[in-house]
């Protein structure tokens, strides 16, 4: 599994296949029983490496004894920012992620969903090169979840890449270059996303042809023959129309053609039933 | 700043911000104004039906002042241990510690910054509320320990290793469950020196050998000597020496500080605990 730059990298599975567990591996707060992996081209843990990452981890807590910009100014320090700068970062985090007017409040009088944009704030400071978001928007509402990919696609403009936890698998079609599904700590598939979810695919209603015609189209992509309607799988759009002249060509009576996309959730879905 | 530093003011910070700093002001001060009080009533005793002298109400302000810092110190404990059993295993339960220990930090900047937090928060209570007593006591009876700083130093090295005690079990125990066993260590160090005392008195080899033990397992007991005779006015050490090993064995008298030795050892203890904490915490998954 490799995350370039500027690339948003959705990492999928379901509970306890290990997602939580492999970023607290990336980040060293676990330690690997084998196998190895560099983050930033360093080690595992690396201390420097972290200097340039940002982590919202799913079980995101802070100082409710602290106001929102002294979380934030804590984070700048441990971080390692230059002091000159923290001004600077604490306030565009907290207008990036929406909390500017409740910068003096105290972070126990925040509810979780503000707590959670806190979290996303912090991991922001110091423009990393590397964030990690686990389970980003599981405390937010629908604004709150449009916010956030607005924030990922953003990140991925300035170069940064980002490595995105979550169930939420239509957030991660829409903000996600590449994706791995990973189950009981084994990646069991990855790729882009049309890699991963077999290309493009139509479904055509179609009568007066015989089982062994309807199968000869079969070198148009991959056939899935279910009565009148047949599925091709693997088909590029620019061929509908010659594979609509065939079938009519043979004498088959088309009434619909629809463009069919599988989505994440169906693909997840299958390769973890298939497991 | 140090990232231990940061982790030490963030301690201090959150005593204050959390009103433990308020609490414990407040409470001192009632406490020192009370036995300041009860300390001036010592010229109302009559001796055989006329006033005490200057000399008896020194003597007699010493031996109830061992006894006011006896509960001073186990306040100290009790609160020095309440406070820091939590510390690291409920950063680690709630999550504070993930986003924290995520940064380019070493964790054994969250171990010893919060440890020299919370050693400062002793050094500091201990030596403002100790001070400010024998100062009042002062002022009503005329009586001044004679090693006012020594036994700060010992109080507050009572509060240290209970703190130590109570974090390097907190790497790996909740907060509740290693409160219990610190405090326990806490009480049996002290039930053991009481032992040791026994046997003294009795000249049972078994049982000062038991009080000794004790003292090398968990020295609170064996510093709170060193208190006790920081307390001691010579005049007393001199009588009680020369009414024998009986009376020399009452657990709230002490003739001699601690031996170099012993206080090496316990320096000893609480940087091998430390080491022990960092350890644990090194192998444990945040």
């Amino acid at each position: 599994m490799t995350v370039p730059p500027g690339e948003a990298f959705g990492f999928l599975g379901p509970n306890g296949a290990g997602k939580t567990t492999a970023v607290k591996l990336l980040l060293g707060l676990a330690e690997p029983t084998s196998g190895e992996g560099w983050v930033l081209g360093r080690p595992l843990g690396d201390r420097e490496a972290r200097r340039r990452i940002g982590y919202l981890p799913e079980l995101f807590r802070y100082q409710t004894w602290l106001s929102a910009r002294e979380v934030l100014a804590i984070h700048c320090e441990l971080a390692g920012l230059p002091r000159a700068s923290w001004r600077g970062e604490v306030q565009a985090a907290l207008e990036i992620v929406d909390l500017a007017g409740r910068a003096e409040d105290r972070v126990g009088t925040f509810s979780k969903g503000m707590q959670q944009r806190l979290g996303l704030g912090a991991a922001l400071l110091g423009k990393p090169a590397l964030v990690f978001l686990d389970e980003p928007t599981s405390a937010l509402d629908p604004v709150g979840r449009h916010d956030v990919r607005q924030i990922i696609n953003s990140l991925k403009e300035r170069g940064t890449a980002v490595f995105l936890n979550s169930h939420l698998l239509t957030e991660v079609e829409m903000v996600c270059d590449r994706v791995a599904i990973v189950d009981h700590g084994r990646v069991v598939a990855s790729g882009t996303l049309d890699d991963l979810l077999g290309g493009h695919a139509v479904r055509l209603r179609v009568t007066g042809l015989k089982p062994s015609e309807r199968g000869s189209v079969s070198g148009f992509g991959e056939v899935d023959d279910d009565g009148e309607w047949i599925t091709l799988r693997g088909l590029e759009p620019d061929r509908v129309p010659e594979l609509v002249a065939e079938l009519v060509r043979m004498g088959g009576r088309v009434y619909s053609v629809e463009p069919r996309h599988q989505t994440l959730e169906d693909r997840f879905l299958q390769l973890l039933g298939t497991k | 700043m140090a990232p231990a530093l940061v982790y030490a003011r963030l301690t201090w910070r959150e005593a204050r911000r959390r009103r433990l700093l308020l609490a414990l002001l407040i409470l001192t001060l009632i406490m020192v104004a009370a036995t300041s009080w009860g300390f001036s009533k010592l010229w109302d005793i009559r001796v055989q039906g006329r006033p005490p002298g200057a000399a008896f109400v020194r003597t007699t302000a010493s031996q109830i002042m061992i006894v006011v810092a006896f509960m001073f110190t186990t306040v100290l404990g009790l609160s020095a241990t309440v406070v820091s059993s939590p510390s690291v295993s409920g950063d680690l339960e709630s999550g504070l510690a993930l986003s924290m220990l995520a940064r380019p930090v070493r964790r054994a900047d969250l171990l010893l910054g919060k440890w020299l937090g919370f050693v400062v928060l002793v050094v500091a209570y201990s030596g403002g509320a100790a001070l400010l007593e024998m100062l009042l006591v002062n002022w009503a009876t005329g009586y001044m320990p004679p090693h006012p700083f020594a036994f700060v130093a010992f109080v507050s090295a009572v509060g240290i290793t209970l703190v130590t005690l109570s974090m390097a079990l907190s790497t790996r125990l909740s907060g509740l469950v290693g409160g219990v066993i610190a405090l326990v260590a806490f009480f049996m160090s002290w039930m053991g020196g009481i032992v040791g005392s026994i046997g003294l008195a009795l000249q049972n080899q078994p049982l000062i050998d038991a009080g000794a033990v004790t003292r090398f397992l968990v020295p609170a007991d064996g510093l709170w000597r060193g208190a006790i005779w920081a307390l001691e006015p010579s005049v007393v050490i001199a009588t009680v020496r020369a009414a024998g090993p009986g009376a020399a064995s009452n657990p709230f008298f002490a003739a001699d500080p601690p031996p170099t030795l012993y206080l090496a050892w316990c320096a000893v203890w609480v940087l091998g605990l430390l080491a022990l904490a960092l350890w644990s915490l090194n192998k444990r998954e945040i």
